[in-house]
């Protein structure tokens, strides 16, 4: 493939030429695409061949967990270049010298890449250890140092749970594309810009911290510059090409995930930049469609063998080994042109060519203003794979613009202008037992929170509760931003995610991001005292061990205000006691109602709850309603959670549906209809995100075994419709059996 | 929510039993609620259905069956009083809520059974103001109670989806309590009407599989004019234990749920008479 010219040749020219712009070049350069996906090539025999390779380490690694661990703590220069296949790689670069080779990351935390190195039969290397012992502190280390008494509690109790101050906290995403739009040269003759921009600020403890990290900026962007050069690129001029373009963005990813072990290590918004290249490049006759969609695969190939060297009481918070790579897709840009470009259809074409994957994490930017072509392929895409998220692009475009992407899940933040303290969750729930119990543990029985006379008499009194609920909050809020505000100085001391944000502006807008999980518990506890009688049960010492409800009351996911509303309330009281409290530079609070897969953690530890939940029964994973509550179909379900307001839970709010292909129509040709009208609907309410599982025979034997996971499991069979887990297993087993006949 | 008698309005699964909602209803009650229809009697809802008409359907099933049709899975939904009264006042309210989605989603209402035409004035309260805010309504009925509904009535219904259990009155009858024949007589006058309807054919192994019947159903839908689709639903036994619990014997114990390839032989007839059927 030959390159044109100059980097910039043929495009048009704006403000992005003037300044570091990325959003200005797109806007002023993308092709929109109304068509449908029938331009899509398929995987080439190469991309089989490299794909294949990889599949048979993927078998070996997941006999041993790990497939090999590399001995060197990294850094952006620390590894000498890897490769799958040398010769037939398009885009190359890998975190380690060799595929799937685990990097250890010791700023973050050196204990935990020991425990991990023992568990997976490594020792460290002595040196190492001497260094991370001895002569260097830790990001985890610092916390310890500086947590308060009340945090320890805290932690232990799992009242709070998942913080980062023993891992990276990631959700930080580098504007990757800079590297490929501008070059490193023009990149670090910004941060000296905006270092030397200080020089006449006062030395403030704020500025000077300012300096050290730009001078660490520049030191990081230099060293990408030599890792590019390892594999024989020289990146320090824009790239020239599609394929140089998909080239510098990666590698300035891979330095990102070379240096950091963030718990997401997000890739940002790139298809639609790239399309510029591709339409570029395929108009000038140096691509044809083939080689476009080998280049996508190849990159997507890199994507999916990120690798983090992590616990397995990590993997099980999390279920696996997740990584990600959200890559956001779609939208509509301010000017109402719709920003799918015929790039964004490849990037999901590679769930075809590859065969589904969780990773990179795709996320549609939806809208219902998107062309139907895009929308309708999408929802294809997702009832083919069950790879593909969905989140509301009329809500996050309005609050952060139209260049934005998901970091982890649900978190938007405007590329390269944004960032997170990341700040997993409080359990709510937990908070409610302390309400009643006087702040002692319902579990241990012992005093977590302040002392306060617990709840008096047999019956609880709803107005009661409310007010010590109240205080309850109040008091976790305070501890959870004073954990927040250690962690994140510690973290930006000792583990500086010194290459990503030096693809941000200076001085970003930062949100810290705080989180409640076990709202539905909360909300049918809160209805089952309010509207039904609640007598509370007591052991030996006076502590409120379990409840016994008498009575209907409304439970959350059935579109009933009587309750919805409570799960409003505990939303945007919780948020407004964390407003009360300041926070380290001065971030913005935010909140999300997320638990990935850590709602059955959050269940394990938290002993009954009013609603009827029993001791160690898990949450509904986010927003969701609690499984088997819902029981007024998926329209009633998914309008309840889409009343929580986004204003008080501005880190995103997510909504997990799991549908069988039967379930939306009977025919086949249906079904894309349907699934996309479905997402038109909860997208042009004030839905927020949207997980849409839709499921194979498989996922339904699972669903048996745990049906936490599959809350709106809808299946029909032959007019009417069932919630599958509400089903006698006799049932469940005489379905799958009906509905998958013959396989 | 509520019904009205503050009975849940929502079962817990189609297998959950609904029985004896309405009982302590004084008779005087009911009547006067079946003559005026502004109360009925649901056995359940639900909502986000795609397989009841077209698009997202909201679903509301009615009690009382005058049918005793023999693979009925729903055999709770045949007495008036296992139902749960409601007024229609409160079921439009409710509608109202999923107004919005349910227009995006090019779906509707969808008012099953039971069969809805036994609570025809009810039935046509709730068309009508559904109707009246812009939301497609449907009902699935066996047509026998069709002659109810005056022209006027059926101008607030935008889709019929009828049900023809078998051609042969004989069969009919044995299968049902009743003769095909007002079903029939429904369906020519709905398509006098030009008004759309669906076919629905429960395909009952040994009962309704008959080839030759299932071809003469094919030949009068066809020749009708005004129907968009024929849906063939395999029988299955989800609904063998209600019978059960209710206590009323149960003919098909021995009967299985067709072959897949039985299902695509029915779609065939359909199809070759010129129909779309699936």
């Amino acid at each position: 493939m030959a390159a044109t010219a100059a980097p910039w040749d043929g495009f048009n020219s704006g403000l992005w030429q003037k300044e570091i712009n990325v959003r200005d070049f797109i806007q002023q350069n993308y092709t929109p695409y109304d068509g449908d996906a029938s331009f899509l090539a398929p995987a080439t025999a190469r991309t089989k061949g490299i794909w294949k390779k990889l599949n048979a380490l993927f078998v070996e690694e997941r006999k041993k967990s790990v497939l090999d661990v590399s001995p060197i703590p990294a850094s952006i220069t620390a590894h000498a270049p890897g490769y799958i296949d040398r010769a037939r790689e398009i885009i190359v670069g890998l975190q380690t010298d060799a595929p799937l080779k685990r990097a250890i990351m010791p700023n973050g935390g050196f204990r935990l890449v020991v425990t991990a190195l023992k568990t997976y039969g490594y020792t460290p290397d002595p040196a190492v250890v001497e260094t991370f012992t001895k002569y260097r502190k830790t990001h985890n280390d610092a916390v310890f140092d500086a947590y308060t008494s009340d945090v320890r509690r805290c932690r232990s109790s799992h009242i709070l749970t998942g913080l980062p101050d023993a891992y990276g906290r990631g959700r930080i995403i580098g504007d990757y594309r800079r590297v490929a739009l501008y070059g490193v040269n023009r990149l670090i003759e910004r941060k000296q810009e905006e270092k030397s921009a200080l020089d006449d600020s006062p030395s403030t403890d704020a500025i000077i911290r300012d300096r050290e990290e730009l001078a660490e900026q520049i030191r990081a962007l230099k060293e990408l510059l030599q890792m590019a050069a390892s594999y024989g690129y020289d990146i320090s001029t824009p790239a020239r090409s599609a394929r140089d373009a998909v080239q510098w963005l990666y590698f300035g990813y891979l330095a990102g995930v070379k240096e950091q072990n963030g718990a997401a290590m997000s890739l940002g918004r790139v298809s639609t930049f790239l399309d510029i290249y591709f339409e570029r490049d395929l108009a000038a006759g140096l691509l044809t469609e083939e080689q476009a969609q080998e280049i996508f695969d190849d990159f997507v190939i890199k994507l999916r063998i990120v690798r983090f060297l992590r616990t397995p009481e990590y993997d099980n918070l999390f279920a696996g080994d997740p990584t990600w790579v959200t890559e956001s897709i779609g939208g509509m840009g301010d000017d109402g042109r719709s920003l799918v470009t015929k790039a964004s259809f490849r990037m999901l074409q590679t769930l075809y060519n590859l065969g589904p994957a969780p990773e990179p994490n795709l996320t549609i930017w939806y809208s219902p203003n998107m062309p139907d072509g895009f929308r309708n392929f999408a929802c294809k895409v997702a009832i083919d794979t069950s790879a593909l998220q969905f989140e509301s692009d009329e809500i996050m475009r309005r609050s952060w613009g139209d260049d934005g992407a998901i970091a982890c899940c649900v978190s938007p933040m405007l590329i390269g202008k944004q960032m997170q303290f990341f700040g997993a969750r409080s359990n709510m729930a937990k908070c409610l037992l302390y309400a009643i119990n006087g702040g002692r543990d319902e579990i241990s029985g012992e005093q977590i929170g302040p002392a306060c006379p617990p709840v008096k008499g047999d019956v609880l009194d709803f107005d009661d509760v409310l007010a010590r609920f109240e205080k309850s909050m109040d008091w976790l809020a305070g501890v959870y931003v004073n954990a927040m505000n250690i962690i994140h100085y510690m973290h930006d001391k000792y583990a500086y995610e010194r290459v990503e944000m030096a693809l941000h502006d200076y001085s970003p807008l930062r949100t810290m991001a705080f989180g409640m999980a076990g709202l539905s518990v909360v909300a049918d506890s809160l209805s089952a005292i309010k509207h039904a009688k609640v007598r509370v049960v007591r052991d030996a010492t006076g502590l409120v061990t379990d409840y016994k409800t008498e009575g209907e009351f409304p439970q959350f996911g059935n579109n009933d205000n009587r309750v919805d509303q409570l799960a409003t309330w505990a939303v945007s009281t919780f948020m407004s006691k964390l407003r009360k409290y300041p926070t380290y530079r001065n971030a913005v609070h935010t909140q999300s109602i997320l638990t990935i897969t850590s709602n059955v953690v959050y269940g394990k530890a938290t002993g009954n709850t009013p609603d009827g939940r029993r001791h160690g029964e898990p949450f509904a994973p986010g927003a969701n309603p609690m499984h088997g509550r819902d029981i007024r179909g998926i329209h009633a379900s998914a309008a309840s959670v889409a009343k929580i307001p986004y204003r008080d839970a501005q880190d995103g709010i997510s909504l997990t549906v799991s549908l069988v292909p039967e379930g939306l129509g009977r025919a086949a040709e249906d079904r894309v209809t349907n699934l996309t009208s479905m997402l038109d609907a909860y997208f042009s309410s004030t839905g927020f995100h949207m997980n849409v599982n839709v499921l194979n025979r498989d996922m339904l034997i699972d669903a048996m075994d745990h049906p936490e996971n599959y809350p709106n499991l809808t299946i029909r069979v032959s007019g009417y419709a069932v919630n599958f887990i509400r089903l006698t297993r006799e049932q469940q087993t005489d379905v799958i059996s009906r509905t998958f006949h013959g396989s | 929510m509520e019904a009205d008698n503050g009975i849940s309005i929502e079962s817990k699964s189609p297998f959950e039993l609904r029985v004896n909602l309405a009982k302590d209803l004084p008779e005087t009650t009911v009547k006067e609620a079946l003559a005026s229809g502004d109360m009925g009697f649901l056995h359940s809802f639900t909502t986000g259905s795609y397989l009841d008409g077209p698009g997202a359907r909201v679903v509301a099933w009615t009690t009382g069956c005058g049918w005793r049709c023999q693979y009925c899975h729903n055999p709770d939904t045949w007495t008036l009083r296992n139902g749960f009264p409601i007024s229609v006042g409160r079921a439009t309210e409710e509608l109202r809520k999923y107004r919005q989605g349910l227009k995006k989603m090019s779906g509707g209402l969808t008012i099953s059974g039971g069969d809805p035409l036994m609570q025809d004035r009810f039935v046509v309260k709730l068309l009508a103001a559904a109707h009246a805010m812009g939301v497609h309504t449907c009902i699935e009925t066996n047509g026998y109670f069709g002659e109810r509904l005056s022209d006027a009535e059926l101008a607030t219904i935008d889709l019929v989806m009828l049900g023809i259990k078998t051609w042969d009155d004989e069969r009919h009858i044995r299968l049902t309590g009743r003769s095909v024949e007002k079903t029939l007589a429904f369906a020519r006058r709905l398509a006098a009407l030009k008004k759309p309807m669906w076919v629905r054919f429960v395909l009952v192994p040994g009962l309704t599989d008959d080839p030759e019947d299932i071809a003469h159903i094919a030949q009068f839908a066809a020749a009708l004019g005004n129907v968009e689709r024929v849906e063939v639903l395999p029988f299955h036994q989800m609904g063998r234990f209600k019978w059960e619990q209710i206590g009323i014997p149960y003919a098909l114990e021995a009967v299985e749920a067709p072959k897949p390839e039985a299902v695509e032989r029915a779609c065939e007839i359909f199809r070759s008479a010129g129909l779309k059927a699936l």
